[in-house]
């Protein structure tokens, strides 16, 4: 019965998120962001790949994380505003059941998102490297010798294999990302203080680490300070353990282990800030 | 309220509990060679308020596009300071990255020490040839700190050699790094027979030079460039080799 009732939720809040203008002109300027790139002033191509991969992966990486903070911080005050959330817990649908209705809507949206613009990016690399590929086999027409690798340093400028969990990385950074958003919303008072709330521990969580190992390693350090680090340290998120698409279009391999363990701590993250959501919530006045 | 203040403790509980987790992936991230960059004042100073704000937010890798392209614009102007500037920059936001290392080096040696000779408006030959060696040096310079940050790669030990070969005429040197080249993973075959060549004409290391290129000539039939024979017989004079245990092939 619950899972019917999220599912409903979820599909609601779905389609919801999707006739929303704020998906389409993310989605259009994410788009635009990768498949400009193809324009590019010609380098090596080389450097032009390196370029479409960097500019790509962090588009992809912005507006993923911009489109889980600015839906998820829209969900309470919008069905608070227009009763929705009233009409909806008068039924017998838990609190929690709700929240999670809606967690799973914008994951499924932010799917949607990634797999688009996965999409284009494979499309926009695709079409330049066949491109090299065709001016290579020109230029090297009399010597066949050189031929084969040739081809195979533009094929290794382009796809490598570590692309796809750099991407997966990226998306469930942006799961990560939802889920505390809407954990903040069950408290804040409006979708303004949501949204910059979530910027500020964006960025305070990309610190994280540092203020960790600042932390730990016990240096000799004023109690204050002592007490900020270790603040900082225990309630955010290391949001630096999902960076890893930078060092990965520089073409340091990711072992499967550590990307498993990435992974998985991200949806640990979610699960975590989905549970103090509900019990925020579970307690809010309506 | 209650509850908020129960959640914020949740959370700092989560904290304590996620820590060794964190630490343990933190380091195995950093063993694979992700997370290697220090994100700290010097590159303050490179990037800027901003740039740095960007590379702290995780935007280390389109800040390093934009230079780079910013860097292309400064050398159609050739500006070959301003250029150094940018490529320090892109190259301290990503340090793994070998093409920017190469290219950088290949601009700064090849290039900018190729317009310093040409200076028409530095009178002084003997400063126009300084200043040529100065890039020379920036450009050895960017291999040598590339190599620091990747050493597991053959491709910028590949780059330096060349470099120490064409630019310094330095034998040894180009010898040494195409050696340490040749036994890295994924290097070419070529890189092998290309340290015998520059061992040749390294005084003192004739022997050395002579031992790898009789091992790539007795394992590789097939391969015997007549370059490759060729330096052998001419290194079996010089150290004067027994002709029994010389090489009988005429160049294929």
């Amino acid at each position: 019965m619950m899972s019917v009732q999220v599912a409903v939720i979820a599909r609601n809040t779905f389609t919801e998120l999707v006739r929303q203008k704020i998906f389409y002109i993310i989605l259009v300027f994410a788009l635009c962001a990768i498949g400009s790139s193809v324009f590019m002033a010609r380098l090596t191509f080389q450097e032009e790949f390196q370029m479409l991969k960097d500019v790509c992966l962090g588009a992809m990486s912005v507006f993923t994380s911009l489109l889980a903070i600015l839906a998820t911080a829209n969900f309470l005050p919008k069905d608070l505003e227009e009763r929705t959330l009233y009409n909806l817990l008068s039924k017998p649908v838990p609190r929690f059941v709700y929240l999670l209705g809606k967690l799973l809507g914008i994951i499924v949206l932010l799917a949607l998102f990634t797999l688009l613009m996965s999409a284009v990016f494979g499309l926009v690399l695709g079409l330049r490297e066949q491109s090299v590929l065709a001016q290579t086999r020109a230029e090297f027409h009399d010597a066949p010798e050189e031929l084969m690798p040739a081809l195979a340093a533009v094929k290794a400028a382009t796809f490598n294999a570590n692309l796809l969990p750099g991407i997966l990385i990226i998306y469930v950074k942006s799961v990560l990302l939802a889920a505390l958003t809407l954990f903040i919303s069950t408290f804040a008072t409006s979708s303004l203080f949501t949204v910059m709330i979530a910027a500020a521990v964006y960025f305070i969580g990309h610190l994280q680490s540092t203020a960790r190992e600042y932390w730990l390693q016990g240096v000799d350090i004023k109690w204050w300070t002592r007490l900020i680090v270790a603040f900082v340290a225990l309630l955010f998120p290391d949001l630096q353990s999902f960076n890893l698409t930078d060092d990965v279009i520089a073409g340091a391999p990711i072992p499967l282990s550590t990307f498993l363990e990435t992974f998985a701590l991200g949806w640990v993250y979610t699960a975590v800030y989905f549970a103090l959501s509900a019990l925020v919530f579970a307690g809010r006045e309506l | 309220m209650i509850r908020q203040v129960i959640a914020i403790a949740l959370l700092a509980v989560f904290g304590f509990l996620k820590m060794p987790a964190e630490r343990s992936l933190d380091a195995a991230q950093r063993q694979s060679g992700l997370r290697g960059t220090a994100l700290n004042l010097d590159l303050r100073e490179k990037v800027g308020q901003l740039g740095f704000l960007a590379a702290l937010s995780g935007f280390r890798s389109p800040l390093a596009a934009f230079l780079w392209i910013e860097a292309q614009n400064a050398w159609e102007q050739t500006e070959w300071g301003r250029m150094a500037a940018l490529f320090d920059a892109v190259t301290t936001l990503q340090p793994r990255s070998l093409l920017y290392w190469d290219m950088a080096a290949w601009h700064m040696a090849w290039n900018a020490s190729t317009a310093a000779l040409q200076d028409t408006s530095q009178p002084s030959e003997a400063l126009r040839i300084r200043n040529q060696r100065q890039y020379f040096r920036l450009g050895r310079d960017y291999l040598e700190r590339g190599i620091k940050n990747n050493p597991e790669s053959f491709f910028l030990y590949r780059s330096l050699a060349v470099l120490l070969r064409d630019k310094f005429e330095d034998h040894c040197g180009a010898g040494e790094a195409f050696l340490k080249a040749s036994q890295l993973p994924g290097a070419p075959a070529y890189l092998g027979r290309f340290a015998g060549y520059e061992l040749a004409k390294c005084p003192g290391r004739e022997r050395a030079a002579y031992e790898l290129l009789k091992a790539l000539y007795d394992a590789e039939p097939g391969g015997r460039k007549p370059t490759l024979v060729t330096t052998l017989k001419e290194l079996e004079k010089r150290l004067d080799v027994p002709s029994w245990q010389r090489i009988n092939s005429k160049v294929e």
